[in-house]
């Protein structure tokens, strides 16, 4: 039986979590229900990327994009659309700027997707990540045919190194040096990995990708695998992604089934397994070595590098070890070749680049640009910018590794060396936004109490000085910073960068140093004026009532927990700040604006 | 099945296929069914499950949309089809059977033809400039 309609429903963890299964479910029953369960299909996809508007469904071939779709709107789309030909048009996506329903718009037309470059997403969103075939379709596994068949290993290399690819993972490592060191390096066996541990606080796309598209990561592994002369590779992915490994896992058994992973791949004589490793979510185990060593079995700490795990890696063995989104890249360039990719992004960052986008953002979600987009194009095109009217201060990229990007630099494009030519990094693609409302002095001492959390110990720079430095933190926004704070925090910063022993600690300080050199001036009011200039550090703010605006009605009186206003009805009142706990009841509850923060 | 580089080939053509039913992109040729409720019960049903099947068997998938719409409010003569060639005027067929809708196919779709017996309009102006 022919289908007439496909209902493409997202899949991803957000949409999930957001009763998205259930729609799945309540779409099926039903096309069951109304009779038409074999002229549509309905398919579970990865995800879409536009999570702030989930769950999304899409309705082909009519291209209807149905954001914030409900359980109960199930009968509504089988009922008009599959049965009558008619879009649902209040569930159509619509601007809120313009307010106007695009109903014929296009997708690509939605602003969300339209300064978009899909690579490592293509797939994410169009197929059934569960159904090896809808990945084989589009050209799933087409780049085999000249990894097993037609290249040798020096080839194979050659081309990823013109495509310029470089690591996704973090610190944009050229990936076919990785290769080519292991290639030649000696060992009776050899092994690929993929790093899917993705710690960053904020940051989902290997999540995403592996969930939405797992033969791609899958393909890219034993392309890797050919060209060092592997045959065993693992996954290492962390515990709390059970969906993901869930479709990893379907994926890694599909694949075996049709003789695409497991001994004689195709009949080209070059075996090759992937295995999954579960990792139990330490930040750290995502750094290479102490990654291996989990691997291994072992507590997952670091160890010093040299020897580079392409020399001495797992169980002492020539190792490549690449993050998620680095392998969903390498089909596509096989297939479409190296000057395909290397055409995509700047002169010496190729290719694309996901994102996580989160904080004061309207559009959070997941969004893949090609290198050299400019921050402001993210934030104010893609992202839809700021809710509520805020000035943009500053984004933080590379999360806890990370730093800031200053509104000054709104316009920075965004590649490899340019973000870390002011001071922050690429990182695995978090990227969050912050407006007007937020602290800095806070946002460090956040990512800092991050790591002084997932400091493995193992080294002193890392454990004692990340402690050091967030008590200076805490110090500050409490309100008993001293004058000389500031430069400790620069000389401890400095000092652990130097002398750690692994990147958790050489980069720990970043989001510190990096509010430093951009936001002291929000440090100083901390230190010297006893003042958070965002209004966010409770213990530097001071609740008060503007006499001149108060109506005295005594509603604050009554909604205080603590007792601290006092004053009647048509009497004055006053706040009684050694009681008040700034919880914020009275300045929400006031009418006349009465209340004021300083 | 371990398959070899042969199989995996054929597989892909043939999901291929299946894939691009779902999509709406580099397809210039569109064959709209008019799914009102009149639409329907002329026998619409039977009018886009030839669509489906006529254009596979021709080769077609890939170049041909297959949407549905409501009335086009020519109920006296459903089931209705709007077909839309690039480079040959969007014109509005009436009383499509399975017998039309091969014919549509073989002489408009691939002949590049109009059929004359079955032609009711070209959609008024209103109705093209409103796509
Ligand atoms: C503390 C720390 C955490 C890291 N976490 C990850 C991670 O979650 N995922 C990842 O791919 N790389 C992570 N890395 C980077 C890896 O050490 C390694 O450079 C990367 O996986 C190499 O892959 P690539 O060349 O494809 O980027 C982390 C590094 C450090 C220092």
């Amino acid at each position: 039986m022919a289908y007439k309609h496909y209902i493409l429903v997202c899949g991803g963890t957000a949409c999930e979590s957001n009763k998205g299964a259930e729609l799945f479910n309540r779409l099926n029953a039903e096309a069951e229900k109304q009779g038409v369960k074999d002229q549509v299909q309905i398919v579970k996809t990865g995800c879409f990327g536009f999570c702030e508007r989930g769950p999304i469904v899409k309705v082909l071939p009519e291209d209807s994009f149905y954001v914030s779709v409900k359980p109960e709107d199930a009968q509504e789309i089988i009922a008009e659309q599959i049965i009558k030909g008619r879009e649902v048009k209040r569930l159509l996506y619509s601007d809120d700027e313009t307010a106007v329903k695009k109903d014929i718009l296009a997708v690509e037309d939605i602003p969300f997707y339209q300064k978009q470059f899909r690579v490592v997403l293509r797939n994410c969103g169009a197929i059934n990540p569960e159904n090896i075939d809808e990945y084989i379709a589009r050209e799933g596994y087409a780049g085999l045919e000249r990894v097993l068949f037609e290249w040798n290993q020096e080839q194979l290399i050659e081309e990823v190194k013109k495509s310029g690819l470089r690591g996704r993972g973090g610190a944009g490592f050229p990936t076919w040096l990785k290769w080519d060191l292991a290639r030649k390096a000696v060992g009776d066996v050899k092994y690929v990995i993929c790093n899917a541990d993705e710690g960053d606080p904020g940051a989902y796309m290997d999540r995403s990708t592996i969930e939405g598209d797992p033969h791609s990561v899958i393909e890219g592994m034993i392309t890797a695998g050919k060209a060092i002369g592997s045959n065993q590779g693992y996954v290492y992915i962390r515990a709390e992604y059970p969906l993901a490994i869930e479709r990893l896992k379907i994926a890694i058994d599909q694949a075996r089934e049709y003789g695409l992973l497991g001994k004689n791949i195709l009949n080209s004589g070059f075996d090759f397994d992937i295995e999954i490793r579960l990792g139990a979510g330490a930040f750290v185990c995502g750094e290479e070595t102490a990654l291996l060593t989990s691997v291994e079995g072992a507590r997952g700490e670091p160890r010093p590098r040299p020897p580079y795990p392409a020399l001495k890696g797992l169980f002492g063995k020539p190792t490549v070890l690449n993050n998620v989104e680095t392998y969903a890249n390498i089909p596509q360039i096989i297939l479409n070749g190296a000057e395909w990719l290397s055409s995509i992004g700047t002169e010496r960052s190729k290719g694309t680049k996901v994102f996580a986008l989160g904080g004061k953002i309207k559009n959070t979600g997941l969004v893949e640009v090609p290198m050299g987009t400019t921050l402001r194009e993210i934030v104010e095109e893609i992202g839809g910018g700021i809710p509520n009217g805020k000035r943009f201060k500053a984004a933080q990229t590379g999360g806890p590794s990370g730093g800031c990007i200053p509104a000054k630099h709104f316009d920075i494009q965004i590649d490899y060396d340019n973000l870390t030519a002011i001071g922050s990094m690429m990182g695995s693609g978090g990227l969050i936004v912050m407006d007007e409302d937020n602290c800095m002095v806070d946002i460090a001492k956040y990512f800092l109490d991050f790591t002084v959390d997932e400091s493995c110990g193992k080294c002193t720079p890392c454990r004692v000085g990340t402690k050091r430095m967030y008590e200076i933190l805490e110090r500050i926004t409490n309100g008993n910073g001293k004058p000389e704070d500031i430069g400790k925090l620069e000389e401890l910063g400095y000092y652990i960068k130097e002398n750690a022993l692994c990147g958790l600690g050489q980069s720990a300080p970043n989001p510190v140093l990096s509010t430093l050199k951009y936001f002291k001036d929000e440090y100083e009011a901390h230190i010297n004026d006893k003042k958070c200039p965002a209004g966010q550090c409770k213990a530097l703010l001071n609740y008060e009532i503007l006499q001149d605006k108060c109506k005295r009605c005594s509603v604050c009186v009554r909604v205080c927990p603590t007792g601290a206003i006092e004053g009647t009805v048509k009497n004055p009142h006053y706040i009684h700040t050694e009681k008040c706990i700034k919880c914020g009841a009275c300045k929400e509850k006031c009418k006349f604006g009465a209340i004021v923060v300083r | 099945m371990a398959m070899s580089l042969d199989d995996l080939r054929k597989l892909r053509e043939a999901k291929k296929t299946d894939l691009r039913k779902r999509e709406a992109e580099g397809k210039e040729m569109q064959v709209i069914v008019g799914m009102g409720t009149c639409g329907i019960a002329a026998g619409a049903k039977q009018t886009l499950d030839a669509f489906i099947k006529g254009l596979e068997a021709h080769n077609l998938v890939d170049s041909t949309l297959v949407r549905q719409t409501g009335c086009m409010g020519l109920c006296h003569s459903e089931p209705t089809v709007e077909v839309v060639v690039p480079g040959m005027p969007t014109v509005i067929y009436g009383k499509v059977d399975e017998k039309v809708v091969n014919e549509i196919i073989q002489k408009h779709l691939i002949g590049k033809e109009l059929l004359s017996g079955y032609i009711l309009d070209k959609p008024a102006a209103d109705i093209l400039g409103a796509k």
